[in-house]
């Protein structure tokens, strides 16, 4: 038995093959008689499809196929299904409207899927792509959400004749106005969560494979959920039996979210393989990602909060109008209500609530969940208000937080949550010291000496990770669970392989699961090997989002792992001639209590496989279990960050010279990687809040197509990140675990902003601060 | 038109028949299938496709595989030893969680390796300053610096 396994910085055990370049990512996979799939798409943001001619293309040289929605809507291809039924506010159902795989008559996005060729080359593919003639009679276009239900604005969807996919609330509407008209003070703001292109860098990528033989499918694809997608694919588009498609995500480069999905790409090079009897490799140019990838965010809200005369929190109202882009995308809709108003408590007493969220559909791209997922949006009302109702109320923005936590646990909020447990001012105590806050005047004073503006923001976020439980989100509306699957497979002489539904795209699950099954069975990491990404392998799976994988699926990995070991301890009951009741468990150890007598782990392992000396008659051979666990609750990080921006006057240029995050995940098994998701999560909320900003101008064309003029942070764009964390293990799974995937997109704008607006000494700022944004309002400052 | 281009590749001569416009990033993972050197965008930005050419770091998506004629050049596979052992950058990268999703990490450690060479003991400004065009979206470059860092002076240790 070696050292303790969790909380240790145990090195990745993938990271070999990716330092070497031996990953395999969905491109690098070629398939015997692969061909090249190439998306015709629509390079106008609304139109009527008027004729496809596809003759030339299919006379240029290697082309093999052109379908277009016609071929998909004459082989019954059905459209991409919504996971998640909204109920608005008078009962009824969202509107749904049909979300071909190929354009049906009418293109409603620049990048909208018309046509696809399929050729034996890739640029063969491509030049056949520009010969597909499409006749479009371009029809006026609203991206802006804001303008979508105006009066006269073009209309996307039959179904939808006031472009309104819901209108929705949660809260007590009445309770919250009379709050408000008893408020000592009331602050307000108006302001727009910018939309965000998520751009993992690796792009979506799939192949499709037909078996005629087998008739059945392989699809390899980029993608974080590989059993969702199957469900997706085979129940809801293609009708097919589950056991006649397997669904590989290997090595993927990077999701966020925007690989959650199905996407049209993924059904097309599906269907058509079969239709040409060859695989069919689609692989997006970045120009692609930019148009066809699900986007994020893109709120734009008014909210106010209403405070008596010490500053602490009588009510909040919160309207928000969310763009839905184009088509519902797989989860689409639960973000801006779900995953969005339920978390408008964030760490605060605040005693009622009222949100009401208005969904649209726009001549955009879909819009999905991206890192944080409604709750970054949720974050930035919250703290934006509590931190410029602060300096409205002339108090310390610590202490009009301290003055609202939440302290007594659990805790159930006036939005539906109920938050099991958390030491709010544990961790922003702890914050505000590694952030040095006591020496903030004095370098305030040294910056201002310098010619530059300095100024420091906070923000103390909560997030709900590991949506559940299955039960309740169904009564939300989800079309899908919420549980996690996973088996451990002990070997004869006593290694393990572990089958995990969740998915790795960075995580490091290899390396963290294994710390999990390893210390338990008192074994080296290296006899422990996670597999997941195939449902040819993996008994079932949700996949990984919303930073459930530790919480959700490593609870299954565990109740595995107890199946495991109580047949252990009969088999060690057997071999040692005593009563079960008397053996003991502990890291790979079976004893007899109050003995020396024991048998290891390897030795119980070996005993069932090799079954000589065992107790038939009560028990099977073998040592192989699985396990379904499906929450009691959500979990429920949450921490404070603090961020110091300095500004130069003349340029509008802001520097973030300090960050500091100071999280509670519960208990911790990698320090190392959750060190890593934290300074990844953060630099994308840097991203939002300073670089990234997803435009369509009027006429709905993307003038941020590329990396050129959407600015992903780059490494000199940060600085290097204080971080740490403070522990309340979370209640209700065994291994005390909360989540830490998505915490510092969701912290970080609302800490950056709120540092910027401090530097500045103004009310407020659109996001991304550009220096142009920052310089503007540098002038309109001096004008003032 | 197809023409015949031949180069070293990882110390190994290697030639085939290419189109002209078939990019040199295309000719490494198509045709020779050492699909480690990646393609993470279309405008030279990411850097995820970054190898050496005669000494110095390139991106493979910029130039024609017809202009690495005659060229010695290196990829991410050519970089560890013959028996596996990781070259120094490659284990700092691994000893400092340099990498989450490992898309990005070949062209990072393909630069990284060429900047640690012509500039030992960068300070960290330097070496953020050098990763301009190497775009991850994982790691946030925290540990992508401290790795960096860490590579570069065992490089010049001799480690």
């Amino acid at each position: 038995m070696g050292a303790p396994l969790i909380g240790a910085r145990i090195q990745r055990k993938e990271d070999y093959r990716f330092l070497t370049g031996a990953g395999q990512y969905t491109d690098d996979v070629t398939l015997q008689g692969q061909t090249h799939a190439v998306f015709v798409r629509s390079p106008h943001a609304h139109a009527k499809i008027r004729s496809i001619r596809k003759d030339k293309a299919l006379k240029a040289p290697g082309v093999l196929a052109v379908f277009t929605g016609e071929d998909l809507a004459a082989a019954k291809v059905g459209g991409l299904p919504c996971g998640w039924l909204i109920t608005d506010v008078n009962g009824q159902p969202m509107k749904e409207p049909p979300h071909p795989c190929l354009a049906q008559g009418k293109a409603r996005y620049v990048g909208d899927h018309v046509a696809v060729v399929v050729a034996e080359t890739l640029d063969g593919a491509h030049d056949a792509a520009e010969l597909v003639e499409v006749d479009y009679e371009v029809l006026p276009a609203v991206a802006d959400a804001s303008m979508a239900r105006a009066k006269g604005a073009p209309v996307l969807h039959e179904a939808a004749p006031d472009n309104t996919c819901y209108v929705w609330a949660l809260g007590d509407k009445a309770a919250t106005d009379a709050a408000f008209a008893k408020a000592a003070h009331v602050t307000k703001l108006e302001f727009i969560n910018n939309r965000l292109i998520p751009n993992a860098i690796e792009p979506r990528a799939a192949i499709g494979l037909y078996s005629r033989s087998e008739d059945a499918y392989t699809l390899y694809v980029s993608n974080q959920n590989p059993h969702v997608e199957r469900l997706l694919m085979a129940a809801f588009v293609l009708g097919l039996p589950e056991h006649k498609l397997r669904v590989v995500a290997p090595d993927v480069g990077g999701g966020f979210g925007s690989k959650i999905y199905l996407y049209a790409e993924d059904v097309v090079v599906t269907w058509a393989s079969k239709q040409i009897n060859r695989p069919v490799k689609w692989t997006a140019e970045r120009s692609e990602s930019f148009v066809s990838d699900a986007h994020g965010r893109d709120h734009h809200t008014i909210a106010e909060l209403a405070m008596d005369k010490d500053g602490k929190f009588l009510a909040m109202r919160v309207k928000t109008t969310a763009n839905m882009g184009a088509y519902l995308s797989t989860f689409a809709s639960a973000i801006p209500t779900i995953l969005y108003a339920t978390l408008l408590a964030g760490q605060y007493t605040t005693p009622v609530i009222h949100v009401e969220v208005t969904a649209v559909f726009t001549n955009t791209a879909p819009v999905d969940a991206y890192r944080g997922a409604g709750r970054p949006e949720a974050t930035y009302v919250v703290e934006r208000l509590v931190e410029t109702a602060a300096r409205e109320m002339k108090l310390d923005p610590a202490e009009i937080r301290r003055r609202n936590f939440i302290k007594q646990f659990p805790y159930q909020t006036p939005v539906a949550l109920l938050y099991d447990i958390g030491d709010y001012e544990a961790t922003m105590a702890a914050a505000i010291k590694l952030a040095d806050v006591a020496g903030f005047p004095q370098r305030r004073k040294e910056a201002e000496a310098r010619g530059k503006l300095r100024g420091l923001g906070y923000a103390a976020y909560i997030e709900a990770c590991g949506i559940a439980p299955s039960a309740v989100a169904g009564a939300l509306g989800a079309r899908a669970g919420l549980f996690e699957a996973g088996e451990i497979r002990v070997h004869p002489t006593g290694s393990v392989t572990v089958f995990t539904g969740s998915h790795s795209h960075g995580q490091g699950h290899e390396t963290t699961f294994a710390q999990v099954v390893a210390d338990r069975f008192g074994l080296p990491i290296e006899s422990v090997d996670i597999v997941h990404g195939d449902t040819s392998k993996v008994l079932f799976g949700m996949g990984t989002y919303g930073s459930r994988s530790l919480a959700v699926g490593g609870t299954a990995i565990v109740k595995a792992m107890d199946k495991i070991i109580a047949k252990g301890k009969k088999i060690a009951a057997h071999l040692l001639e005593a009563a079960e009741g008397d053996i003991e468990y502990d890291r790979g150890v079976f004893k007899v209590a109050g003995t020396d007598k024991q048998k290891m782990f390897g030795e119980v392992a070996f005993a069932a496989y090799v079954p000589h000396n065992y107790p038939h008659d009560k028990l099977e051979p073998g040592l192989n279990e699985n396990a379904f666990y499906d929450p009691a609750n959500f979990t429920f990080p949450a921490g404070t960050y603090v961020c110091e921006v300095e500004i130069d006057r003349d340029t509008g240029t802001t520097r973030v010279v300090n960050f500091t995050a100071v999280d509670d995940f519960g208990k911790i098994v990698n320090p190392m990687i959750v060190e890593g998701q934290v300074h990844g999560g953060i630099t994308q909320g840097i991203g939002q809040a300073l670089t990234e900003g997803c435009r369509y101008d009027a006429t709905g064309q993307l003038t941020t197509g590329s990396f050129m003029d959407y600015c992903i942070p780059r490494a000199d764009d940060v600085p290097s990140y204080k971080v740490d964390t403070r522990e309340t293990p979370c209640t209700h799974n065994p291994l005390g675990v909360k989540g830490c995937g998505e915490a510092g997109a969701i912290g970080a704008p609302a800490a950056l902003m709120n540092a910027i607006t401090d530097a500045l000494g103004i009310k407020d700022l659109p996001m991304p601060a550009t220096p142009q944004t920052v310089w503007k309002a540098l002038q309109n400052k001096k004008a003032a | 038109m197809a023409v015949r281009v031949s180069m070293k590749v990882n110390g190994k001569a290697v030639s085939g028949e290419v189109e002209t416009r078939t990019l040199l990033v295309t000719f490494i993972r198509e045709h020779l299938r050492l699909t480690g050197t990646h393609v993470g965008c279309d405008t030279a930005q990411c850097g995820a496709c970054t190898v050496h050419m005669n000494g110095k770091a390139v991106k493979a998506c910029s130039m024609l595989a017809m202009q690495a004629e005659g060229a010695d050049v290196l990829t991410i596979e050519g970089l560890a030893k013959a028996d596996g052992t990781l070259h120094p950058m490659q284990a700092a990268f691994k000893e400092h969680h340099g990498l989450q999703c490992g898309f990005c990490t070949p062209g990072m450690v393909m630069n990284a390796v060429d900047f640690a060479a012509r500039h030992p003991g960068a300070s960290e400004q330097e070496v953020r300053e050098a990763l301009e065009g190497n775009l991850c979206r994982c790691t946030g470059y925290h540990n992508i610096v401290k790795s960096i860092m860490a590579g570069s002076k065992a490089m010049a240790t001799g480690k």
